[in-house]
């Protein structure tokens, strides 16, 4: 792999340190075993990033195997969230914003000009801070809204219904109620509402943007639980200000930093090694909560 | 130190007021806009209550049909034998101001999408200001180019409309006369009530929710499917409410559909033909030669209008209120 050759020393997840994910029993389909090719997962090449003429993010080279969770963490205005977007070109909508670098989603450049976006957002899901489904849909009209935008033909909707319900962890306190509105539901629910939406055009990587800032303990345990049953079949990467939390959910972290500069990683590793050998004196300074 | 939990035996302290701010330019200030509050709606109910108590001898004579008979005759100029009705106004007013509505629906909707989703911010600075300006040109202007420029062209589609679609009774005529019909007025009032209505529509677009547009976006959608899966169901009680704001408009403007409209006593649902109603031209029309009586009976009319007028508006005011409201 190219990408793999041409790394830096800073910001590259060490191809050798990519432990194959555990794959979990028999769950797992036989049509998943397709997106278990060499180039799978979504890798980037020097990613800058600027709105207007502030330079935000600099030269972020990162791997995100298949089936795994990446957490990004480091402090506000690092420029970790701008990044997440960039991953499936949601950061287009600021007018002002630019870029520069290489986002390859299973070997294919999204950024190439004969790309369709909208193609691109379908195989890149996003999860955001604040849940929001569309209130004037029903629940089950929520979780189906993605087919219906994209003009997927769903066979049998009703059993894509129940998977992406189930997989997001709402299916038992939702399933006699799926023609209330989605804005019924309390925030946790909504937003594993708004997971379940994400989940039914099939992508093979999900964006998580701080997805359990705006709720309370009890949903964000059963999000992150969420979470690790999804790793089983797509690759999430999740931006998190909880520390704590990127320890518990995450395989691989990187330690993004601006610090007057720049957006840069300033350590990308298995979590287990970010956070208890970090190399790096301001990661070790962050993850153990003494600054930021 | 201790603290008691056992109930308290006295009775309950008389409850304090909450005392008016003592600040002298406050009260001022706070008469001040009272009064200019207050004087709004007294304006109101007087010019309601001159319409009526000049219009009442006519209700008293005639009641329920002036609003329901079509028969305009001052005859001489007694009560006893004048015949007063309305009601072809009435339903003409209305029918050229559904035309209206219906003309300008699909330009409302897409010059308001159009303004907010489809142009750079440059370029709906200088539309929207023509837009604004259309709503400041004066009817009379209107009125002039619709008699003058639309009407001669605007016959000739009719004349179309009817050899083609002239099986369906609304499209039907009984005289080959296309001038001056509800459908030509119809189109100068959709051209009148387009600005206030797409800015009221456009107002609410703008205001559609950005996380959930993302959110469609996110999904692959395209920016056509984020417009109707998020803005069209987010706005459409502005759309309602910016179109009845027009029908206020259509129902009582005067100049432009007196010059583009024959006023014909007779209920008709023919909007191609050249006969139609409005209650406001008819006043116009008649006031400067009108007789004493006369003269009561097109009060009594104006009253009947107000009326109309006012439902409208407060059904519009409060359909947009409710459509703030879910904003916050």
């Amino acid at each position: 792999m190219e990408t793999n050759q041409n790394r830096q020393v800073d910001g590259v997840i060490p191809a050798t340190s990519m432990a194959e994910p555990a794959t979990a029993g028999g769950s797992q389909s036989s049509t998943l075993d397709e997106r278990m090719v060499t180039m799978s997962g979504l890798q980037t090449k020097g990613i800058h990033a600027w709105f207007g003429d502030h330079h935000v993010l600099e030269d972020v080279s990162l791997d995100f195997p298949a089936n795994t969770v990446t957490g990004l963490i480091g402090p506000s205005g690092c420029g970790k969230s701008t990044f997440l977007r960039m991953l499936n070109r949601m950061h287009e909508f600021i007018p002002s914003a630019s870029m520069a670098g290489e986002v390859f989603l299973d070997g294919e450049e999204i950024y190439a000009p004969d790309v369709d976006v909208a193609a691109i957002r379908l195989r890149v899901g996003m999860v955001f801070q604040k849940p929001n489904p569309f209130p004037s849909m029903t629940i089950a009209e929520n979780v189906l809204a993605g087919t219906k935008l994209a003009n997927i033909k769903v066979k049998d909707k009703d059993s894509l219904l129940e998977e992406c319900l189930t997989r997001a962890g709402l299916w038992k306190e939702v399933k006699d109620r799926l023609k209330l509105s989605g804005a019924s539901l309390s925030g946790g629910q909504q937003q594993r509402l708004c997971i379940a939406r994400a989940l039914a055009v099939k992508p093979t990587v999900l964006l998580m943007d701080e997805p359990c800032s705006a709720l309370d303990p009890g949903s964000t345990l059963k999000i992150e639980d969420t979470i690790h049953e999804l790793s089983d079949l797509i690759t999430v990467v999740i931006v998190t200000h909880n520390m704590q939390q990127a320890a518990r959910v995450s395989d691989y972290c990187a330690f993004f930093l601006s610090d007057g500069h720049p957006g840069r990683v300033i350590e990308a590793d298995r979590t287990d090694i970010v956070f208890t050998s970090p190399q790096d004196q301001r990661t070790a300074d962050y993850v153990q909560g003494r600054f930021g | 130190m201790t603290i008691a939990f056992e109930p308290s035996t006295s009775a309950a302290p008389p409850r304090r007021k909450v005392v008016d701010s003592r600040n002298l330019g406050d009260r001022i200030f706070r008469r001040g806009v009272t009064a200019g509050a207050l004087t709004s709606f007294v304006v109101l109910s007087f010019i309601a209550a001159l319409l009526f108590f000049r219009g009442f001898e006519i209700f008293r004579a005639f009641g329920l049909d002036f609003i329901t008979t079509s028969t305009w005759d001052a005859a001489d100029g007694t009560i006893e034998n004048a015949t007063f009705g309305v009601a072809a106004m009435i339903v003409g007013s209305i029918v050229t101001a559904v035309i209206a509505m219906v003309v300008a629906f699909p330009f409302v909707v897409s010059s308001a999408l159009f303004l907010e989703f489809y142009v750079t911010p440059k370029l709906k600075f200088v539309l929207v200001s023509v837009l604004d300006l259309m709503a400041a040109i004066p009817s009379i202007i209107y009125g002039l180019w619709g008699y003058l420029v639309l009407m001669p062209h605007a016959a000739g589609w009719a004349a179309s409309i009817n050899k083609y679609l002239g099986w369906i009774p609304i499209f039907s005529v009984d005289v080959e006369n296309f001038d001056a019909s509800p459908f030509v007025s119809g189109l100068v009032l959709a051209l009148m009530i387009l600005p206030i209505a797409m800015s009221v529509t456009r107002e609410v677009y703008s205001r559609a929710p950005l996380d959930q547009i993302q959110a469609a976006y996110a999904l692959g959608g395209s920016r056509w499917g984020a417009i109707r899966a998020v803005v069209l169901p987010f706005g459409r009680s502005g759309l309602v409410g910016g179109m009845l704001l027009g029908l206020g408009r259509a129902l009582g403007e005067t100049i432009a559909v007196l010059l583009t409209l024959n006023l014909v006593f007779e209920v008709k649902f023919q909007v191609l033909a050249s006969a139609g109603g409005s209650v406001a031209s008819l006043i116009a029309s008649r006031i400067g030669e009108a007789t004493p009586l006369e003269l009561k009976a097109l009060m009594a009319a104006g009253l009947v209008l107000f009326v109309l007028t006012l439902l409208v508006n407060f059904g519009a005011s409060s359909i947009v209120a409710r459509a703030e409201r879910r904003v916050r």
